[in-house]
């Protein structure tokens, strides 16, 4: 039988806590950014003129046709390397980092504009004639009548995608990058410790993940009574 | 922009000389088809299972179900495939863990990324189950068994063929994703698309063109998925139940 063996767990606890603050660095950011341009893009997409809803669509489409692993590559193999030509950066500056920020961020909107696409959908569309009917413009109908409504009919929803894109981030394995999940592995490779440094990794997801997702689901019960 | 374009590349012969680089690729996309497609029919029958044990009477078979959804889908894809694949060998008695070890390669990349998925995607197909199952009235529940008929046959005859009309979309949603996901497998080396696309790069040095070429095998695997979900959920619906959402 397998003798694990835990001892190179306590001293990699600062290696392993730097790589959560990357971790959580990709997935705050990727949320933030998610949020309002996949709210612009779930508006453009609802708007009505063609011109707008057009590319929206056709964004959140391909986004969401693609792994997530093919999209890290090509921000991280393709289009830095389209940015050298065309302004002529360092080749040798570490863009796996911003590489990685821009990726999640482009990809997580796709699916918060679904999301927030149904949320808008949520609301009566009574409201959006009264509104109108009381002269405001489409950006203030959005402002300050629909989306208020929405953002509280979707908050679950958008919760539950950023519990998804936490344990998504794991993926920037893939261009070397150090999250948790990669600063767990490094360590685990270098101490000859793989089992014991992978289950920790899925032990520490677990319980956070778990825990949020037993908030978000207390929220939902509250928001419904 | 200074790139020079060159989309025969992948007409040409590989460093072995057996094939195309094209034909690399739709090696690839063999091995991405053949994991998801195995990978899903396990996924459909063990998410029924435990979906159909969400919703039972029994408090521990509730509880069990409960337990696997919890834990597949609060662990990350990546490292319940690195645990499959790393930490499993290790943890079985060292006979069968040498055994394993012994076996070839791609062999040990595929059964590893096959249970992986399989379990993963197995709990998210749980859930709408169970959603399909509990967005039904609970009169179908009670006249089932007022009528006479035992638990198993209400959930085989009454509540499941309902159920399952209701969540072909959520359903089509996570077959797409399992193809998708199956990206995932790339990262302990098996030979699958997004493995090839990164192989290609190191290979032609045109990286555009392996890019473009496997993104597109993925869109269209994904609208091809999409077109047959569509036509189920036509051919499944269920008059005046369903239809009308």
């Amino acid at each position: 039988m397998y003798e694990f063996d835990w001892s190179s767990i306590p001293g990699a606890l600062p290696i392993l806590a730097k790589g959560m603050s990357v971790t959580l660095e990709l997935t705050l950011t990727a949320i933030a950014v998610g949020i309002v341009w996949g709210a612009l893009l779930a508006m453009a997409r609802l708007s009505g003129k063609p011109w707008l809803s057009w590319p929206a669509a056709t964004y959140v489409n391909v986004f969401r046709a693609i792994p997530l692993v093919m999209v890290i590559l090509w921000f991280y193999l393709i289009v830095p390397a389209l940015l050298q030509q065309l302004l002529h950066v360092q080749a040798s500056t570490d863009i796996r980092m911003a590489s990685a920020l821009v990726a999640f961020s482009l990809f997580e909107s796709a699916y918060y504009a679904e999301i927030i696409r149904a949320g808008i959908q949520s609301v009566p569309k009574g409201q959006v004639a009264a509104a109108q009917a009381l002269g405001m413009p489409y950006a203030q109908v959005m402002r300050w009548v629909v989306l208020p409504q929405a953002l509280r009919n979707m908050t679950p929803l958008l919760l539950t995608q950023a519990i998804i894109l936490f344990q998504d981030t794991s993926l920037v394995y893939v261009i070397g990058l150090a999250d948790f999940f990669g600063a767990a592995y490094k360590v685990g490779d270098r101490d000859g410790r793989l089992v014991e440094l992978l289950l920790f990794a899925g032990l520490i997801y677990f319980v956070i993940c778990y825990a949020v997702s037993w908030l978000v689901k207390n929220l939902q019960r509250k928001s419904v009574a | 922009m200074g790139y020079a374009w060159n989309w025969s590349v992948l007409l040409s012969a590989t460093p072995s000389g057996e094939t195309t680089f094209l034909g690399w690729l739709l090696a690839g996309l063999q091995w991405t088809l053949g994991l998801s497609l195995a990978a899903w029919l396990v996924a459909l029958i063990i998410g029924t299972l435990f979906g159909v044990l969400r919703t039972v009477p029994n408090r521990w078979l509730r509880g069990v179900a409960t337990t696997y959804v919890e834990i597949f889908r609060n662990v990350p894809l990546l490292v319940q495939l690195f645990i499959w694949y790393f930490v499993l060998p290790e943890l079985l008695p060292s006979t069968w863990g040498s055994a394993i070890k012994q076996s070839d390669p791609l062999m040990q990349q595929f059964i590893a990324a096959w249970l992986c998925l399989f379990c993963f995607t197995g709990a998210r197909v749980c859930e709408q189950v169970r959603g399909g199952i509990e967005s039904l009235p609970g009169g179908q529940r009670n006249a089932a068994l007022a009528l006479g008929l035992t638990l198993p046959q209400t959930y085989r005859q009454v509540l499941l063929p309902m159920a399952f009309r209701i969540i072909v979309p959520p359903l089509t949603s996570e077959f797409l994703n399992i193809f998708k996901n199956s990206a995932v497998a790339s990262t302990i080396g098996l030979i699958e698309l997004s493995r090839q696309a990164q192989q290609l790069v190191d290979y032609t040095a045109q990286p555009y063109e392996a890019f473009i070429a496997v993104t597109l095998l993925y869109a269209l695997i994904n609208v091809v998925v999409m077109l047959a979900m569509r036509w189920v959920e036509a051919t499944t619906r269920f008059p005046g139940f369903v239809g009308g959402r």
